[in-house]
């Protein structure tokens, strides 16, 4: 259960990767590439750091393509050292043109990045984690943990058990019963905590100063974040390598969105895409927004709040790259808006009926803000703009129970049929459950 | 009046690798100046040149953040636990 203490000297990349260590986002103290996550004369952040010119002379978009249909095409760009990286089929989501769901909103080319048919747990977070895991393993950890408002637990304790790692994960008590279930099937240890996400959060770090665990999003947290930056790469290629013009996501602690800023602009960095304005624009639930409200109020510290939305994978009341987050929308003329939860029901709603994808509460937040910016003015109909969608609906079932109407059961006769489907033709189809047919 | 604090790894080479320690302060500002007397050099890690707590550190007294309580002026009472976290965590 402990750390080897084998690890990579500073500032000397081997010949598999261009990653050299870690560096302070703040003081820029340089740390080597240990199991650590903060600086420890600031308590900035630390952040891998690459050797980018090393990087521009092996990398191309065609080494890329000759890469696996995963993630592991980006490895160049990802802070591990392994041969064989966990590869469980990440990545490499469809990006799917959306013009059902455009031209109901009256935009001319959208796109979305459906992270809700990610693999293997279906989100962004199997990403994050097969970057920390394999990162992980290389560091000599045999067990592994998480604070999770539910898809990083799923994603975690699934990816342990292909990796063969122990696994403790950590959720608050009152999740949906679809994300335990989703976790307690990989037959990890599952911590149900009595307290909000920021409760549990940090619990785990008080676990993590005594226990020699390999905690995805806290000591392993700088290796972990960077897995976001795929979905910048992947979204630059699929657009057949270029950026967008604008994009959509959802902010929950603010890693994510500033990920995708880090993907893209490595890309401009390595000459891989050609440089040009992306507006970053963020989606929060009103029951847990102070990102949004930082924004708002043009304040570059963030106050926490505790949060009450249904949206609880993105309710982190105490977000730790809040503030990075607020600086890239505002840097690139973006927006960080919120909605609540009648909203966000109802941006779940709209996205399924235009576009056949069933996303989680997240996705409904992310859906309902794009909304409220193209209603506000705030997207220009003509900008290519790019919607993440980073989780399954099918997890999050009691968010919209209740708001879909029922089936409407017959006998099997034709003329039940006939009779209910003049019913269906007529009636609302909220209605249809008040009706026998 | 005696408190538990809990003390981050990054600040653990100041307690002599003690992850828990026990200290004095009637509230958060006593208690940063009474860790200061017991293991020099702490103070300045958590604090700006102002004696203000830094942006990356987060205190809590038995379990709650001390920005919903009072902040630095937060009373403490004997048999409190006082958890010091980085900020940079989740998500």
């Amino acid at each position: 259960m402990t750390q080897v203490a084998q690890t990579l000297p500073l500032n000397q990349p081997s010949t598999q990767t261009a990653f050299t260590g870690l560096k302070c986002k703040e003081c820029g103290t340089e740390y080597e590439a240990k199991a650590i996550h903060v600086c420890e004369l600031c308590f900035g952040p630390l952040e891998v750091a690459y050797d980018y010119s090393y990087l521009s002379k092996v990398v191309t978009r065609e080494t890329i393509q000759a890469g696996p249909n995963s993630i592991w095409r980006y490895r160049a760009f990802l802070p591990v050292t392994s041969e064989n990286p966990i590869d469980v089929g990440t990545g490499m989501t469809p990006l799917l043109q959306a013009n059902r769901l455009a031209r109901r909103l009256g935009i001319k080319r959208l796109f979305i990045k459906n992270d809700a048919v990610n693999m293997p747990t279906l989100s962004f977070k199997d990403r994050v984690v097969s970057v920390a895991l394999t990162r992980a393993r290389e560091l000599g950890f045999t067990t592994v943990s998480c604070a999770s408002t539910g898809n990083l637990a799923n994603s975690t304790a699934a990816i342990a058990s292909h990796a063969g790692l122990d696994c403790c994960v950590f959720i608050p008590s009152d999740l949906e019963a679809g994300k335990v279930l989703g976790t307690l099937i990989y037959g990890p240890t599952v911590m149900a905590v009595h307290g909000n996400y920021d409760q549990v959060n940090r619990l785990c770090s008080e676990v993590a100063n005594s226990h020699g665990w390999g905690f995805v999003n806290i000591n392993l947290r700088p290796y972990y974040s960077e897995g976001s930056k795929t979905l910048g790469y992947e979204v630059a290629e699929q657009l057949g390598w270029q950026l967008p013009d604008h994009i959509v996501a959802p902010l929950a602690s603010g890693s994510l969105f500033t990920k995708i800023h880090k993907g893209f602009q490595e890309f401009v960095k390595v000459g891989l895409v050609e440089d040009k304005p992306v507006r970053f624009s963020g989606a929060q639930a009103e029951g847990c927004s102070p990102i949004a409200q930082a924004f708002r109020e043009g304040r570059d510290f963030i106050t926490p709040v505790k949060p009450s939305t249904i949206a609880k994978s993105i309710a982190i009341g105490n977000p730790a790259d809040g503030v990075y987050a607020v600086e890239i929308a505002r840097k690139t003329n973006g927006n960080i808006e919120s909605v609540n939860d009648a909203e966000i029901v109802d941006g779940i709603k709209l996205l399924a009926e235009t576009e056949g994808i069933f996303t989680e509460t997240a996705g409904g937040t992310t859906i309902a803000v794009l909304k409220k910016l193209v209603e506000a003015g705030k997207i220009n109909p003509d900008e290519t703009t790019v919607v993440y969608i980073t989780g399954n609906g099918l997890k999050t079932q009691e968010a919209v129970q209740g708001y879909i109407g029922e089936p409407l059961t017959i006998e099997p006769k034709l003329d039940a049929f006939e009779r209910a489907l003049e019913r269906s033709r007529t009636l609302d189809r909220l209605e249809w459950q008040q009706v026998v047919v | 009046m005696a408190v538990k604090v809990l003390i981050p790894t990054p600040l653990q080479k100041f307690t002599r690798d003690q992850s828990s320690i026990e200290c004095e302060g009637n509230s958060i500002t006593e208690l940063l100046d009474s860790l200061e007397q017991s293991f020099p050099g702490i103070k300045a890690r958590l604090c700006d040149e102002q004696g203000q707590l830094r942006r990356f550190i987060n205190f809590y007294v038995n379990s709650e953040d001390i920005r919903f309580l009072d902040g630095q002026n937060t009373a403490l009472q004997a048999g409190d636990e006082v958890s010091i976290v980085p900020a940079v965590a989740g998500g």
